[in-house]
């Protein structure tokens, strides 16, 4: 009896703890202070068909592909 | 429309108390729950501000241009993105390459040729709430290949907004043939993908993306040759291939003051089961100058170590062979500058930029030779982009 009770003083410990972990940080840049995030200057991707190109000439003649958040489509090798 | 489901919970919760209670308070929680539910109604008519905006409408026609190593590609190219719907936005793309093309792979071993792809893509976009759902389609139509693909792609974001969580896939089915025996094989890819972008402070925000790719079927190419013991033979692929890309990119504003200028830097590792790994680096630098201009530059670099089963001249006999110089170990250099012209509004409704794009790259191979001069092969290349666009 005593070491269950162990156990579950144990488990209840643990879930406090991860209750505790779910506390976590809060959002520390505030909505109101991402206007010079919202530039475009700052987007990843400002142009899609000019970024959809250029990926598709280094596709067709680089190794290396994808995690670009660009999608591309078809051959046009050698 | 948080506010929305707020302020019906709220009621919920309010007329769920008053329903423990006697009859008369019950008669004026119903009273309430009428006034909330048109209050809700004209908070949702009017609050049509979602926390994940919608892509802008925006139409672009480009001409795009590529020069090197034999190979000269251009055409011109559309996309169009309307919303057509509070939270839905559709796109739709086409895209021409005329390639005329005389490369090394072709004037050793073959005759020069001319041949047109044309590329056609449709996309939806749906918004609730903090996610975005993508759907898109892709077909790729040229003489000797032909490539559709289906993709679908969901991002959340969560923390504040501080963070954006997404997850992708895709699925491609190809058709492959050559000039000379028409269709005579297929190809699968899938793609998975995640990613994060993170904002770090009121300047700086990052990203990490990583994707999987599997590919089978026919993934060589048909009029390509190897060499084994100075003999010029057919390629031999292996017909499956699995992919890994993962991209770290951080993008900052460093302007002083008033004046807007963004440092961005972007890596990505690849690699995959025929033993190729890649390292692609990129760094650029965008500011404004005055209110109608926007100036960028970058530089990018990309090094990559050979597949297992390449050969400049094999000297063994092995089940792969392939000389094919996207697979050998080589490095390429790009330098690169953009500007943008902001013309204003036209016809009142539509915000137009012109912009003009140029790079430069060089190819320096180490273990791929030109077999007429038996050096080793290098090239430069040019490639433009010039393209209006235009918000509304």
């Amino acid at each position: 009896m005593g070491s269950q009770r162990r156990a579950l003083a144990a488990v209840v410990l643990g879930l406090a703890s991860l209750l505790a972990g779910c506390a976590g940080p809060e959002p520390w840049v505030k909505p109101y202070e991402r206007e010079r995030l919202a530039d475009p200057i700052m987007r990843l991707s400002r142009d899609a068909l000019a970024d959809k190109h250029r990926e598709h000439i280094y596709d067709v003649r680089e190794s290396g592909r994808g995690a670009t958040g660009v999608q591309g489509g078809g051959c046009g090798c050698n | 429309m948080v506010a929305t489901s707020g302020s019906s919970v709220w009621m919920r919760r309010l007329r769920r108390a008053l329903a423990r209670r006697p009859h008369h308070l019950m008669r004026a929680g119903r009273a309430l729950g009428v006034v909330g539910g048109v209050m809700a109604a004209g908070v949702s008519t009017v609050g049509t501000a979602y926390a994940v905006d919608l892509p802008e409408d925006r139409a672009d026609a480009m001409y795009h241009f590529y020069d090197g190593g034999g190979t000269r590609a251009d055409g011109p190219a559309l996309l169009i993105r309307k919303k057509v719907a509070d939270r839905l936005s559709i796109s739709g793309s086409y895209f021409i390459d005329s390639v005329s093309n005389a490369s090394i792979d072709v004037v050793t071993t073959a005759s020069p040729y001319k041949e047109k792809r044309t590329e056609y893509s449709l996309g939806a976009d749906y918004v609730y709430r903090d996610a975005q759902v993508s759907l898109s389609g892709t077909t790729s139509d040229e003489p000797d290949y032909k490539a559709n693909s289906v993709s679908l792609d969901v991002s959340q974001e969560v923390f504040g907004g501080m963070t954006t969580i997404s997850l992708g896939a895709s699925r491609g089915a190809d058709h492959v043939g050559s000039r000379y025996e028409g269709m005579f094989d297929r190809a699968q890819h899938w793609r998975y993908r995640f990613g994060v972008t993170q904002i770090l402070t009121p300047r700086w925000l990052m990203s990490a993306n990583l994707e999987a790719i599997s590919d089978n079927g026919y993934l060589g190419n048909p009029y390509r040759v190897a060499q084994v013991f100075g003999t010029l033979v057919q390629e031999r692929y292996p017909r499956t291939r699995s992919s890994r890309a993962l991209k770290l990119r951080a993008v900052g504003d460093i302007g002083q003051g008033e004046q807007r200028a963004a440092l961005r830097a972007e890596y990505r590792y690849f690699w995959d089961n025929w033993e190729i790994k890649a390292h692609t680096l990129e760094v650029g630098y965008t500011r404004y100058f005055g209110a109608e201009w926007l100036g960028e530059a970058f530089v990018r670099y990309n090094t990559q170590k050979q597949a297992l089963f390449y050969s400049d001249n094999a000297q063994s006999e092995t089940r792969y062979v392939s000389r094919n110089k996207q697979l050998s170990d080589f490095n390429d250099v790009g330098i690169g500058a953009k500007a943008t012209y902001s013309a204003g509004k036209v016809a009142d409704k539509f915000d137009v930029k012109w912009n003009a794009q140029y790079q430069f790259m060089r190819f320096r191979y180490k273990n791929f030779t030109d077999i007429r001069t038996h050096s080793l092969y290098s090239f430069d290349a040019n490639i433009l982009e010039l393209f209006v666009s235009a918000t509304f």
